[in-house]
Order: C-alpha cells, then structure tokens, then sequence
C-alpha cells in the first residue's frame, strides 16, 4: 500500500499495512525454514564447509562462553547468599544456583551471547554476499545456496551449542561453587552433597533440549535475514541488527513454550504426589 | 477439484516440461525468447512489455542508461527473477514453470559474469573456479584442477594466482577469475553484466578481447550488458539500446534501438545519438531548475 494511502486512511490501515507486512515476512521465514529442512536431509552439506562453520560458531565463541558461564554462576551466588543465610540454608545455596544455571541461565545466556556473536556475523556475513551478487553467483553455478550457506550453518548450531551450553552450564556450576565455598565459607562437601540431591539428569536434559531449539531458531533467523538483506552497507547494519534482535526474542519466547511443555511432559512422566511441594 | 484443474496439477508437478511450458521458438535459431515480459519491484516498474529473441552464436549486447533495466534483464533471462508478466523461453521452456531442479539443470548452461565478479571470498582463487565443478559432482579432483587450470591460463592468469584470496588480487583480475568461473562448466550461453566498468583502458580492452576469444573458441551465445561503448563496438554482431521507463512515455517501445553496430550512429533517435555520443544535453539544464 503506497504510503500516501496509509497516511489517509490513519491507524486503522498503517495496523492493516504492519500486518500485511509481519505476514509475508512469518510466510517466507518459514518457507525458507522448510526449504532449509529439506535441503539438510536431501544432500549432506560438503564436509570442510560443515567443519568451518562448526570452527566458527564453536572454537571462537568458547571464551565468551567460558565467561559468561562462570559470571552467572558467580553472580547467582552472591545473590542467593544474603536470603539463605538469613535462612540458616546457605549450605542449600548449591541446589539453587546449580539448577538455575542448568535448565535456564546457562541455556538462555549462552544461546543469547551467541545470537550476538554468531547469530550477528552470519548475518552480515550473508548479507554480503547477497549484494555483492555472491549468493546469485551459487545459483549460477548450480549450488544451491539455501543447501550451500544456510544447512552447514544450521547444522554447526545444531550440533555445537549445546556442546556450548555444557561448558556455560560447567563455568557457571563452578564460578558458583568458588564463590559459595571460597569467598562465604561454606563447606564444600555439604554444599556439593545438596548440589547432588537436587541437580538430576533431568535438569541437564531440559537445558540441552533447550539450546538444541535455541540453536535451530538462531541460525534460521539470522540465515533469513542475511538472505533477505537491503542494498547498501546501511542494509547490512540493519540485517545483523534485525538478526539479533529478532533471535533474542525468539530465544526468550522459546523458553517460556518450552518450559511449559517439558513441565507438563515430567509430569506426566513422574506425577507429583498429592501433599508434595517439589 | 475439477478434472482440468486435477489434471493441471499432477502436469506441474513433474519435472520434466509439459505441453504448456514447452513451445516451439519464433525461428530454428532463436535460443532465448523474452515474450512480452515485464518487471516491476514493489511499486517501480522497471522492464514493459520486453520482447527481444536472440539467436544461437550471436553476441547481442544490450546499452542504456543506468536504471533502465539492463541488468535486471539479464536476471530474467538466466531465471534468478521471474518476469511479473510475460514470459522468458530458453530453448523453448519457459523458465518460471520449471521445477528448481530442471532449472537448476537449465542454469548450468549459462555462464554469468557478474559485475563485480562475485567471487567468494572465504575460498582461493582455485576453489572459486572449481565450485561448479565440485557441485556437479561428476568430476573426479584431478580434472577439475586439470579444468580449472585450463580456464586460469585461458584468461591469462599466472599459476601463482591460484592459491590467492579475491582481496588479494586487481579488479581485472577478479574479472578474469569471474570469468575463468564462468566458463568452467562449457556454457552454451554467456551473460557479462557490466564486464568493463571500474577497469582501466587497457584492461578493458584485455577483457573485451576475452570476450571475443570465448566466442571464437567454443559455439557461445553472448549477452553483453554495457554503457561502454568500445565494448560495444569491438564484440557486438546486434545492438539493443534500452530507455528507463521514468522518461518513455506510456505508448513508447522500451527498444530504441534494435539493430547492427554500424547502424547505431545513424539511428534517427535523438535519445540514441545522445547516448552514443555521451552528451548530458538538455538533462543538465532541467537539473538546474
């Protein structure tokens, strides 16, 4: 709708117009999710590019993980300290900070660090290529791209991140522990034994579950953008940008679904006993 | 569903052409056929009611100003773009109604030199060229250096080139990698989209020549896209000069020109002479106002 329409027809139709708009963009975000889906079962991506993209996502994003990882940790612990002590439960603080760590923070914040590492370059990266005509140059020679730029880069986050979130969840366990044993003076073996008794497979496998989900949607968000980027060097900008933004929301949105419904699957799995408060 | 439109169904959904996306050329020649085809983005149109047929083995080189449609032109005609009317028939197909696997295979006939090159960064040199060869996957390596060799040394590039990153080499040079690229796989058909522009006179030349060369060497239908005249005159067997539709009016043709190189300067068209003889004439004084 041209834009002089839109400014006589008032709110009514700019609400009409976004929509309109916000429509074509979910319709084509998810063709290209499917195509990419197809892709990625149909041919098996060249082995060095899947290897190069796993290099970039994993082996440069381990050091801001490493850090993020161990600043929740740390972070938690000294928040938790106050309330627990006062409680008599620091002792307890283990259960806290490890199972937040675990099936939320780590996941979350990984993921979220990663949306602006990782998410953001490939982004620009493929927004690059597609004004400077690289992207039309694949199909020319027969490759497709979705196949040749998007699978490698969904598969790398796929199989890396939640390799990725082991090491933000084992950072962010241990800044905990150092901080709760070290600098409060709580005793190690009770500290680790609580640890244990509410930390269970479970928790790890929600948060890996997690950032499997968080990995798909990052990388087709921002392949997506890439892909569908304006001229120009402001184009670019805006792709990387619109990439993170539009990942960290869906990584937010991702969780709380998430959550919901792998609770409702433990429960089913191990019903609560009537009377129980855990 | 009615039977017809049942029947219409399962016809698109095979690979190979149907009876409606196959139809015989205007003549034995014609290769390329664009049949009424128009283009417009959003709320610009930019090509109206194009028709254009282009014979096996011509160079057809198609001139005008910037924002006329030449480039876009070239993408309809090798299927990056669908025309929002009319149709583009290459070798009697329609393009649009192919599947992405038989257009895949149809793309693989043409050779594209962009007009930045667009080569790939992250690879060297040597794997820019290979790439449509390893995609094929009919090649065994050793081939496809023994190709990618051949091309390198067809468009005068030294062996240390090989193993170079884009970054590191002249724009000549990353026109002769583009295309070196191009002609890797033997294309039938050439499209050079600007194949001079940001180069020196004398590289230029050196490209223009390869032009030449290509079509000398192999049986290739060329589509050059130019404002560069030289260009024009040195490879050209057909002229096409496009007008934008910004300054056409709504009756006028989009082809001011249509004809041999030789016959160019004697064109009656004032917009034809001014283009030719790179003349800002009146546009100049409309700016001032």
């Amino acid at each position: 709708m041209a834009t002089a329409d839109v400014e006589r027809l008032g709110w009514l139709a700019w609400l009409g117009d976004w929509v309109y708009h916000a429509l074509l963009v979910v319709g084509d975000f998810l063709i290209f999710s499917g195509r990419t889906f197809s892709w990625m079962f149909r041919r098996r991506p060249a082995r060095h590019t899947l290897l190069h993209s796993c290099h970039d996502v994993g082996v440069g994003s381990l050091i801001v993980i490493i850090i993020t990882g161990a600043f929740i940790g740390m972070v938690l612990a000294v928040q938790a300290y106050a309330e627990f002590h006062s409680l008599g439960l620091e002792t307890r603080m283990g259960s806290l900070i490890n199972v937040s760590v675990v099936r939320e923070l780590g996941p979350v914040l990984a993921a979220t660090m990663l949306a602006g590492r990782v998410g953001s370059a490939m982004a620009a990266e493929l927004a690059t290529m597609r004004i400077s005509e690289q992207i039309d140059a694949l199909s020319c020679l027969g490759a497709n791209p979705i196949h040749y730029l998007v699978v490698p880069r969904l598969m790398a986050c796929v199989l890396v991140i939640p390799l990725l979130t082991v090491v933000a969840d084992f950072t962010g366990v241990m800044g905990g522990a150092m901080i709760s044993i070290h600098l409060y003076d709580i005793e190690a073996h009770h500290y680790w034994s609580h640890s244990r008794a509410y930390l269970g497979m479970w928790d790890i496998g929600v948060g890996l579950v997690k950032s499997l989900f968080f990995g798909v949607a990052l990388a087709l968000i921002s392949c997506h953008r890439g892909f569908n980027a304006r001229p120009g060097s402001q184009g670019v900008g805006k792709a990387a940008t619109e990439a993170f933004v539009a990942s960290f929301i869906a990584i937010l949105a991702l969780d709380f679904f998430l959550a919901i419904i792998l609770n409702a699957l433990r429960d089913r799995i191990w019903p609560t006993p009537p009377g129980s408060l855990f | 569903m009615s039977k017809d439109r049942v029947e219409k169904f399962l016809a698109g959904s095979t690979a190979t052409p149907t009876r409606s996306t196959v139809r015989a050329p205007r003549s034995p020649l014609t290769l390329l056929d664009v049949e009424q085809a128009s283009m417009r983005f959003g709320g610009q149109q930019v090509l109206r009611d194009l028709d254009l047929a282009i014979e096996r083995g011509q160079t057809l080189v198609v001139i005008g100003e910037s924002g006329c449609g030449k480039t876009v032109l070239l993408r309809l005609l090798i299927g990056l773009i669908r025309p929002t009317v009319g149709r583009v028939l290459f070798d009697g197909k329609d393009l649009a109604q192919l599947s992405e696997r038989e257009l895949t295979k149809q793309r693989m006939r043409f050779g594209f030199l962009f007009q930045g090159a667009a080569l790939f960064d992250s690879l060297s040199v040597f794997d820019n060229v290979a790439l449509g060869l390893r995609e094929q996957r009919r090649f065994t390596e050793t081939e496809i250096r023994d190709r990618v060799r051949l091309r390198l040394e067809e468009v005068g590039l030294p062996e240390n080139a090989q193993e170079k990153k884009p970054a590191e080499l002249s724009g000549g040079m990353k026109k002769r990698v583009g295309l070196a690229r191009a002609l890797a796989l033997d294309p039938e058909v050439m499209l050079y989209d600007e194949p001079t522009t940001g180069l020196d006179p004398i590289m230029s030349d050196v490209i223009n020549e390869l032009i030449l060369q290509t079509g000398r060497r192999r049986p290739v239908t060329s589509i050059v896209v130019t404002h560069d005249m030289k260009t024009v005159l040195k490879v050209a067997d057909r002229v096409v000069m496009l007008y934008p539709l910004a300054r056409l009016r709504p009756d006028e043709r989009q082809v001011l020109f249509d004809g041999p190189p030789a016959e160019l300067s004697q064109c009656p068209d004032e917009r034809v002479t001014q283009f030719i003889e790179g003349e800002a004439r009146e546009r100049v004084k409309n700016h001032k106002h």
